[in-house]
């Protein structure tokens, strides 16, 4: 007994030591594992654990606002109460989704949208749940706040237009970061932020946006923030303010003025090329687009054969028709082809081979100088110019007043239009220039096109004889314009031509009846730019009248004017797509602007000048 | 109750005399270690005695009087209890299946008003007691042939498929880890071991196979791919592995872990306790736990070596296993070296439970080795 009892207790003593060795090793094997992780690893799991520990919030910086030349605030900021959502802290979403909508309207397509965007989330980041909500729904959602968790509420921001239509097409938008777009910028990344997509706030998108601000915080394992760390904290920069060479009020009126048109106005400061007002009208709301605009308004927007989207102003090019006239008239001074007393027989038709050129009046003005041609818009003088000049010299003419120059205001989507030559048309159809071609474009019609931007700053440099070049946006100095190669006396019979349009009872435009402010006269002229072609048959039946044609095949009415006619202050081109003749549909608008404009500036010399007696009459 | 005389090779044995035999190095050691649990409990509810460090020593402090209170009765009676407990906790494993309360996806506990009972942790030491009894009732071990392990095998399988319904694999293994173990130690030819173990490895594959339930699958698919779904599953195991090696070589200091007082760490009062302890105090602390439960265990083993009898040899033997085993397996799940079954670790952890079980277990160890030199009746060949 004793014997088998020393037997068993040496077995379990060897047994006993081997398992003990069993366990011993084990717990080697647990420190050496530990060694690895805690001392060799260490660095490695150090960092992780910061990651863990610490996140840098964004400090979004208020964007910069867009303001006009009077301090007027176009592009503004407001609050944009919104809920955002930390899925890490949801059990169930439905059940919360289902609280909020008896909170605040929540539609199905919305929540929809909310499971995606938890989808495409980046771990342990927020989405948007709501947003633009109202106070009274804000205010309801945060004393709701215990019964859902995950929920935060949050105050940012929401861009706004306050003029609306009248601005779009000038200022802008801003939207979505647009997907794949590449940017060093964080801010890029930040749930919500918007960049500027089209105008102002695109194309100084860098200005207004300013830069992002950190902030340290440790945050725990459900991403809620434990505290703030001062350091290294960086503040948000806001962006810059930008102020534009815009008067909203002119802007206002002249897009209102031509409300029901398809149409663009360019009004400038002739003396240093401020743009006061460039509107295309119809045009668009762009807080639609600011806060996401639905498909069918879009769709609607896109359809519209008016192209609200489109800015006509800069966009869109027009034969400048009798608006060219007076350039071709200042080239046929330059290169002493006429004195401009000259008198040209107008008998209504002019041939040239075994072609007939026509003149808008059937009858003919008989006997016309230059001062009568550019009144009465006689085609048959400036064929006959032309004729006598020929392509190159009118083009080289055309580029001095700013035909075929892409004036950049910053917005984008500004066209060159088109000034032809030979050499022109040799590359792009490899066919010789015709003599034909060159006396149509000696009335603004063929290959010629011009924005009316373009016609403006033409305008502008035909008032002052100096290479007006537009702005928008203000800030940087304008230099003194260059003068342009003509002399005076050349400037004086073009110009004389031009308020004769207007001021004279057989110009053109004599039905206007002048500025309408007393003492002031103003200079302009008109254009009707064909964009159908008149058949042999139809001239020698009837011409069709416009109102007889489809609205697409109507007539582009023109007209460009500066005032006052003497030390010019304002320019101003109107152009409405179909409208018909540009001295009843065109001149109208265009001379009332002017007049908005110079009457303008009178209250404002006279508010100055009624404060302090400064005796100046 | 105090005073219970017991007779020992013919002598009664005063009380006094028992207290006297009572090892204070192990109740230090074991102090020590709740101590431990105590200090990390009291840092990660960031400096306060509640909700759980006050509750951790009061729970000491009474199971360390009922291990000592434990140890000083007669050796006999806790043999003469080994079967009846075993049985009553086999019963209620049984209706745990029936009656029990589903929590975290897993029936372990029976719900008596007050008292929730978890009967797998009465079967740890049950198993331990039966098996100890059964071998002591055996006689002469030296002599044991495969056929007499028939029994003790299904009082190991019963309770671990039992344990494994709930389903609870933790438990399950380190049952029938116990049991193994103490079949080896029983004297066990090494022979048989070797198909023992072959067969074992065959069963456990194709159980690994077919019998998981989904959640122990995706903890095994875890831990063999912790990266691949860093958000989901292996989260656990990531955290507490950035949790750990972040401690570097001292810590971060006590009250100063960032990953645990942030909640990156899962489940840190319980089974991640080791990796809270490690985060503040380093390598220096996980390595001075590893030695404490090293110096427990060699006392243990010791005690058990010293007995005069089979059954204290086997029962304080057996309890080491399972200690050494909780400690094991807990540390290798949290530094990643094994899946996440659940364990905590015995004595830090916070859970009422586990306490009762461990400081039960060393009052048996406690009792052996007061008690070591008892002249305990051995009716060989008894059983059949």
């Amino acid at each position: 007994m004793r014997l088998h009892d020393d037997e068993d207790a040496g077995i379990f003593t060897r047994r006993a030591l081997i398992l003990g060795g069993l366990g011993a090793l084990s717990f080697s094997a647990l420190a050496a594992r530990l060694y690895k992780l805690q001392i060799l690893q260490s660095d490695r799991y150090r960092g992780l654990s910061e990651d863990n520990q610490f996140n840098f919030r964004l400090l979004v910086p208020s964007r910069g606002k867009i303001l006009d030349r009077y301090g007027k605030v176009l592009a503004d900021n407001r609050d944009n109460y919104r809920l955002l959502l930390n899925p890490d802290q949801v059990g169930d979403l439905d059940a919360l989704l289902d609280t909020l909508a008896g909170i605040i309207p929540l539609s199905q397509d919305r929540r929809d949208k909310i499971k995606k965007a938890i989808a495409k989330r980046r771990p342990f980041s927020s989405v948007t749940l709501a947003e633009q909500l109202s106070w009274n729904d804000f205010a309801a959602v945060n004393l709701h706040l215990p019964d859902m968790p995950g929920v935060r509420p949050d105050i940012g921001e929401l861009r706004e237009y306050p003029y609306k239509e009248v601005l779009a097409h000038l200022v802008g938008y801003v939207g979505k970061v647009p997907e794949g777009m590449q940017s060093d910028d964080p801010l890029l990344q930040y749930p919500g932020f918007r960049i500027g997509r089209s105008g102002v706030e695109k194309s100084s998108d860098a200005v207004l946006r300013g830069k992002a601000g950190a902030l340290k915080v440790e945050v725990n394992a459900l991403g809620r923030v434990i505290r703030e760390l001062p350091d290294p904290a960086t503040a948000a920069q806001a962006g810059q303010d930008l102020a534009l060479t815009l008067d909203v009020d002119i802007q206002r009126y002249a897009a209102s003025r031509l409300e029901g048109q398809s149409a663009a106005v360019c009004a400038l400061d002739v003396r240093n090329g401020d743009v006061l007002a460039l509107a295309s009208v119809p045009s668009f709301d762009p807080n639609l687009f600011a806060r996401g605009i639905p498909e069918k308004t879009y769709k609607a927007l896109l359809n519209n054969d008016h192209k609200p989207l489109f800015n006509k102003a800069i966009g869109g090019v027009y034969s400048p028709a009798s608006c060219f006239k007076p350039v071709v008239a200042m080239a046929a001074l330059h290169h002493g082809v006429t004195d401009g007393r000259e008198r040209v027989r107008c008998t209504g038709k002019i041939k040239l081979g075994d072609r007939e050129f026509h003149c808008w009046n059937r009858r003919g003005h008989g006997p016309v100088n230059m001062l009568g041609a550019i009144g009465v818009s006689c085609d048959i003088y400036f064929y006959e110019m032309a004729r006598r000049l020929g392509i190159e010299k009118i083009h080289d003419n055309a580029r001095l007043f700013g035909f075929g120059d892409r004036f950049d205001l910053g917005l984008g989507g500004a066209r060159r239009g088109l000034v032809p030559n030979a050499a022109w048309k040799r590359a792009r159809f490899e066919l010789p220039w015709s003599q034909g071609e060159t006396l149509i474009t000696g009335i603004g019609q063929g290959f010629i096109s011009a924005t009316p931007l373009q016609l403006a700053v033409m305008t502008a440099r035909m008032a002052t004889g100096r290479k007006v070049t537009p702005r928008l946006l203000q800030g940087e100095p304008q230099e003194d314009f260059a003068p342009l190669d003509y002399n005076e006396g050349q400037f004086g019979a073009v110009r004389a031509g031009m308020i004769a349009v207007c001021e004279t009872s057989w110009g053109t435009a004599h039905r206007l009846g002048g500025l309408g402010i007393k003492g002031v006269q103003m200079a302009g002229k008109s254009g009707t730019g064909q964009v159908r072609r008149i058949s042999k048959q139809e001239r020698d039946t009837r011409v069709l009248k416009n109102h007889e044609l489809p609205w697409k095949m109507r007539d582009h009415a023109l007209f460009v004017a500066y005032a006052p006619a003497v030390q010019p202050r304002y320019a101003v081109s109107v152009i409405v797509e179909h409208g018909g003749g540009g001295s009843s549909v065109a001149a109208p608008p265009a001379r009332d602007i002017l007049r908005a404009l110079v009457e303008k500036e009178r209250s404002s010399l006279a508010a100055s000048a009624s404060a302090p007696a400064r005796g100046v009459l | 109750m105090t005073d219970f005389p017991v007779s020992h090779l013919g002598r009664v044995i005063p009380l006094r005399a028992k207290v006297a035999r009572i090892h204070w190095l192990l109740v230090l050691l074991l102090c020590l270690a709740a101590m431990t649990g105590v200090a990390v409990l009291y840092s990660i509810a960031d400096g306060s005695w509640t909700p759980r460090a006050a509750q951790h020593a009061m729970r000491f402090g009474f199971t360390l009087l009922l291990m000592l209170t434990l140890a000083l009765v007669d050796i006999r009676i806790w043999m003469a209890l080994a079967y009846p407990v075993y049985g009553a906790a086999l019963i209620l494993l049984i209706g745990v299946d029936v009656f029990g309360v589903t929590s975290m996806g897993a029936q372990r506990w029976i719900d008596l008003g007050p008292l929730r009972l978890q009967p797998s942790e009465v079967m740890k030491l049950a198993l331990v007691l039966a098996l100890a009894r059964y071998f002591h009732s055996f006689g002469v071990l030296s002599r044991i042939q495969l056929k007499h392990l028939i029994v003790p095998l299904m009082m190991i399988a019963a309770p671990m498929a039992l344990i494994l319904r709930q389903p609870d694999l933790g438990t399950a293994v380190l049952v029938g880890a116990t049991g193994m173990a103490m079949v080896f130690l029983a004297g066990l030819s090494w022979r048989t071991i070797g198909i023992g173990a072959l067969s074992a490895v065959l069963g456990g594959t194709a159980f690994l196979i077919f019998g998981l339930h989904d959640y122990q699958r995706a903890r095994i698919e875890t831990f063999l791919h912790p990266e691949r779904d860093p958000m989901g599953s292996g989260y656990h195991i990531l955290q507490s592995k950035i949790a750990l090696g972040s401690g570097g070589l001292t810590g971060k200091g006590f009250m100063a872990g960032s990953q645990s007082h942030l909640n990156f760490l899962p489940e840190k009062q319980t089974d991640f306790i080791f990796t809270a302890l490690g985060e503040e105090f380093g390598f220096v602390g996980t390595l001075s736990i590893l030695v404490l439960f090293g110096a427990i265990l060699a006392i243990g083993l010791l005690i058990a070596g010293r007995a005069r009898h089979t059954f204290g040899r086997m029962a304080a033997a057996g309890f080491c296993v399972t200690f050494g085993l909780y400690v094991l397996v807990n540390i290798s799940m949290v530094i990643g070296l094994i899946p996440v079954v659940g364990v905590p670790l015995p004595l830090i952890s916070y859970g009422g439970t586990v306490m009762l079980t461990v400081m039960t277990g060393f009052a048996l160890v406690m009792n052996v080795h007061i008690h070591r030199d008892a002249e305990l009746p051995s009716a060989e060949g008894y059983l059949f």
